[in-house]
């Protein structure tokens, strides 16, 4: 590349400006502040990733993170404490490294939103003002969708659908679990974070029983007809835990309709179905705080403005991670990282008064069907008319009936890639 | 990480000298390279078994990207994604991390 010295770049980036005013309507400049306010909240994949991001962009603005917990538990390798292969401190990360940024991290829990006034409150008191302000969440449970199944129920019956006391408590039924036993998983509808999830924690539970209870076996009640990689996942499973892993879906009576916590059942429409240990997945919805603004619609998540995030319900807030409707993105951990960076590109030119540029994502999410055993499925995502489109003939899944050495390569790659990403967010 | 600014400078530069006027729909350097980090790490330095992509020739990763796209170089999922972008994409990333 040929140098470009510091003034042929201003010009460049001054004729950039023009052409993308001119090209691009319907994004109103904002007078710059000199130093805008921004909030963030929830410091997990998405918003760890935003406030890091955006600081990068611009380390004029003054940003506060908000997150209710001291450290964060990753759910991505979280079934591997589950299945025993690794602690929970594997898993776990502080927020020094964002600090030593000089990103204002307050643990608190934000508690509602004037979009009017531009105030988040919080649950420690007090209230904190901003220009723009992130929202990221995650999910939500739909407790009592399920008759029996509220969050009381998830202290005997886990859902470990967010990672933390959950994940253990699961670890610890299990590890207490007699040899022959019955475990059930149980999966939400969609849709819900991580769709490939249920399966890799069957995958592994398999895995913990081959090894130390080899005469267990796993149940899995599917109120769906399908779920994610499952040929591969099916492939696995009949190659390293023959026997052990029975599937119902919809058609074959998989829909849970109760929960009996005492007696340790799941109803369906005609069998109930008893376990040693139960780990049942509820339906999901954007966070508390996404609900309680009034940023939702009727399918229960936030609807955006897919090119910056914006929420199409209330100027000045954007949405990114689990909580937005991102479609045709999953809802990941992955998918949550690179929204952010695509949102924090949109807010640092926006807050200057420029325009928000034009977004790109790539998602990819591993499984693991044992600890050396990997499998994904990738895609590309370009923006389209006002939409975040599929990029056509990108993406996919891993091939089937590949060699072991390839998914020992994948099972690698699962672990370097959660090595990469919680030091993008966490280092 | 703390490149972000300088790094936006460089891949801002990068898609002007290439392909000229910037279109409406066309991400910018920055933004395409931020997605290969998740991965690959912040710059293309990666932490564990990823790759790592910093400082490689920008012929290098050129190559390697069209043929993961073709098919003519053997890979997991880099297959899948390098179909992902366009030759012109492929050159701005590769010009981006060959400067870092
Ligand atoms: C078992 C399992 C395995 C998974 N594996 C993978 C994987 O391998 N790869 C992958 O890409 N994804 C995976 N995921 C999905 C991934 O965990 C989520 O998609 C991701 O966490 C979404 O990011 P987010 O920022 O939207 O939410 P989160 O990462 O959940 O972050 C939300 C944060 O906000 C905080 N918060 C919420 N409300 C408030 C409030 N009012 N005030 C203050 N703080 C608040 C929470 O404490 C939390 O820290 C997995 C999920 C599960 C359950």
């Amino acid at each position: 590349m040929t140098r470009i010295t510091r003034r042929s770049f201003n010009k460049m980036a001054g004729a950039l400006g023009a052409t993308a005013a001119m090209s691009l309507a319907g994004y109103p400049r904002m007078a710059a502040a000199a130093s805008p306010r921004v909030v963030v909240v929830g410091g997990g994949f998405g918003g760890a990733t935003l406030a890091r991001y955006l600081h990068g962009f611009d380390s004029n603005i003054k940003m506060t993170l908000i997150e209710q917990s001291k450290s964060f538990v990753t759910c991505p390798f979280s079934n591997t404490v589950i299945a025993g292969m690794n602690k929970i401190d594997r898993v776990t990360h502080g927020y020094d490294g964002l600090r030593g940024l000089g990103i204002d991290v307050v643990h608190d829990t934000a508690t509602g939103i004037d979009p009017a006034k531009k105030t988040v409150s919080l649950k420690g008191g007090g209230t904190l003002a901003y220009d723009r302000l992130v929202l990221s969440p995650g999910i939500a449970f739909k407790w009592d969708a399920i008759e029996g199944y509220d969050e009381k129920a998830s202290g005997s019956i886990p859902h470990a659908w967010k990672a933390g006391p959950q994940t253990v408590l699961l670890r610890k039924q299990l590890e207490a679990m007699p040899d022959g036993g019955v475990f059930i998983i149980s999966p939400p509808v969609n849709p819900f974070r991580c769709p490939p999830g249920p399966a890799e924690r069957v995958s592994l539970v398999a895995n913990y029983f081959k090894t130390h209870k080899p005469r267990s076996k796993i149940l899995v009640l599917d109120p769906k007809e399908k779920f994610s990689k499952q040929g591969l996942f099916t492939e696995g499973w009949k190659q390293l835990y023959p026997g052990m892993i029975d599937y119902i879906n919809l058609s074959n009576d998989g829909k849970v309709v109760r929960v009996d916590v005492k007696g340790m059942t799941l109803h369906t429409d005609f069998a109930e179905h008893k376990g040693d240990v139960i780990n049942f997945i509820p339906p999901q919805k954007a966070g508390a705080i996404a609900e309680a603004a009034g940023l939702t619609n009727d399918s229960g998540w936030c609807p955006i403005d897919q090119r910056t995030f914006e929420s199409t319900v209330h100027k000045g807030i954007h949405v990114i991670g689990d909580t937005s409707i991102a479609s045709p993105m999953p809802k990941s951990g992955f998918a949550a990282n690179t929204q952010a960076k695509v949102c924090a590109a949109a807010l640092a030119a926006m807050l200057k008064g420029e325009d928000p540029g034009t977004p790109k994502f790539v998602n990819t999410c591993y499984s693991l069907v044992a600890p050396d055993y990997g499998i994904s499925v990738a895609m590309v995502y370009g923006f389209d008319q006002g939409k975040i489109v599929k990029i056509k003939g990108s993406g996919g899944l891993s091939p089937s009936g590949a060699p072991a050495a390839v998914r020992k390569r994948e099972a690698d790659y699962a672990r370097g890639w959660y090595d990469s990403i919680t030091r993008e967010l966490f280092a | 990480m703390r490149h972000i600014g300088k790094a936006l400078f460089i891949a801002t530069v990068g898609v002007l000298a290439l392909s000229g006027p910037v279109m409406a729909e066309e991400a910018s350097s920055a933004v395409l390279a931020n997605t290969c980090f998740s991965c690959h790490g912040p710059d293309g330095k990666s932490a564990g078994a990823m790759p790592w992509i910093a400082g490689k020739s920008t012929d290098y990763i050129t190559k390697v990207m069209i043929d993961f796209k073709t098919g003519a170089m053997d890979s997991t999922v880099m297959q899948r994604i390098a179909k992902g972008f366009s030759d012109d994409e492929i050159k701005a990333l590769a010009q981006y991390f060959s400067t870092k």
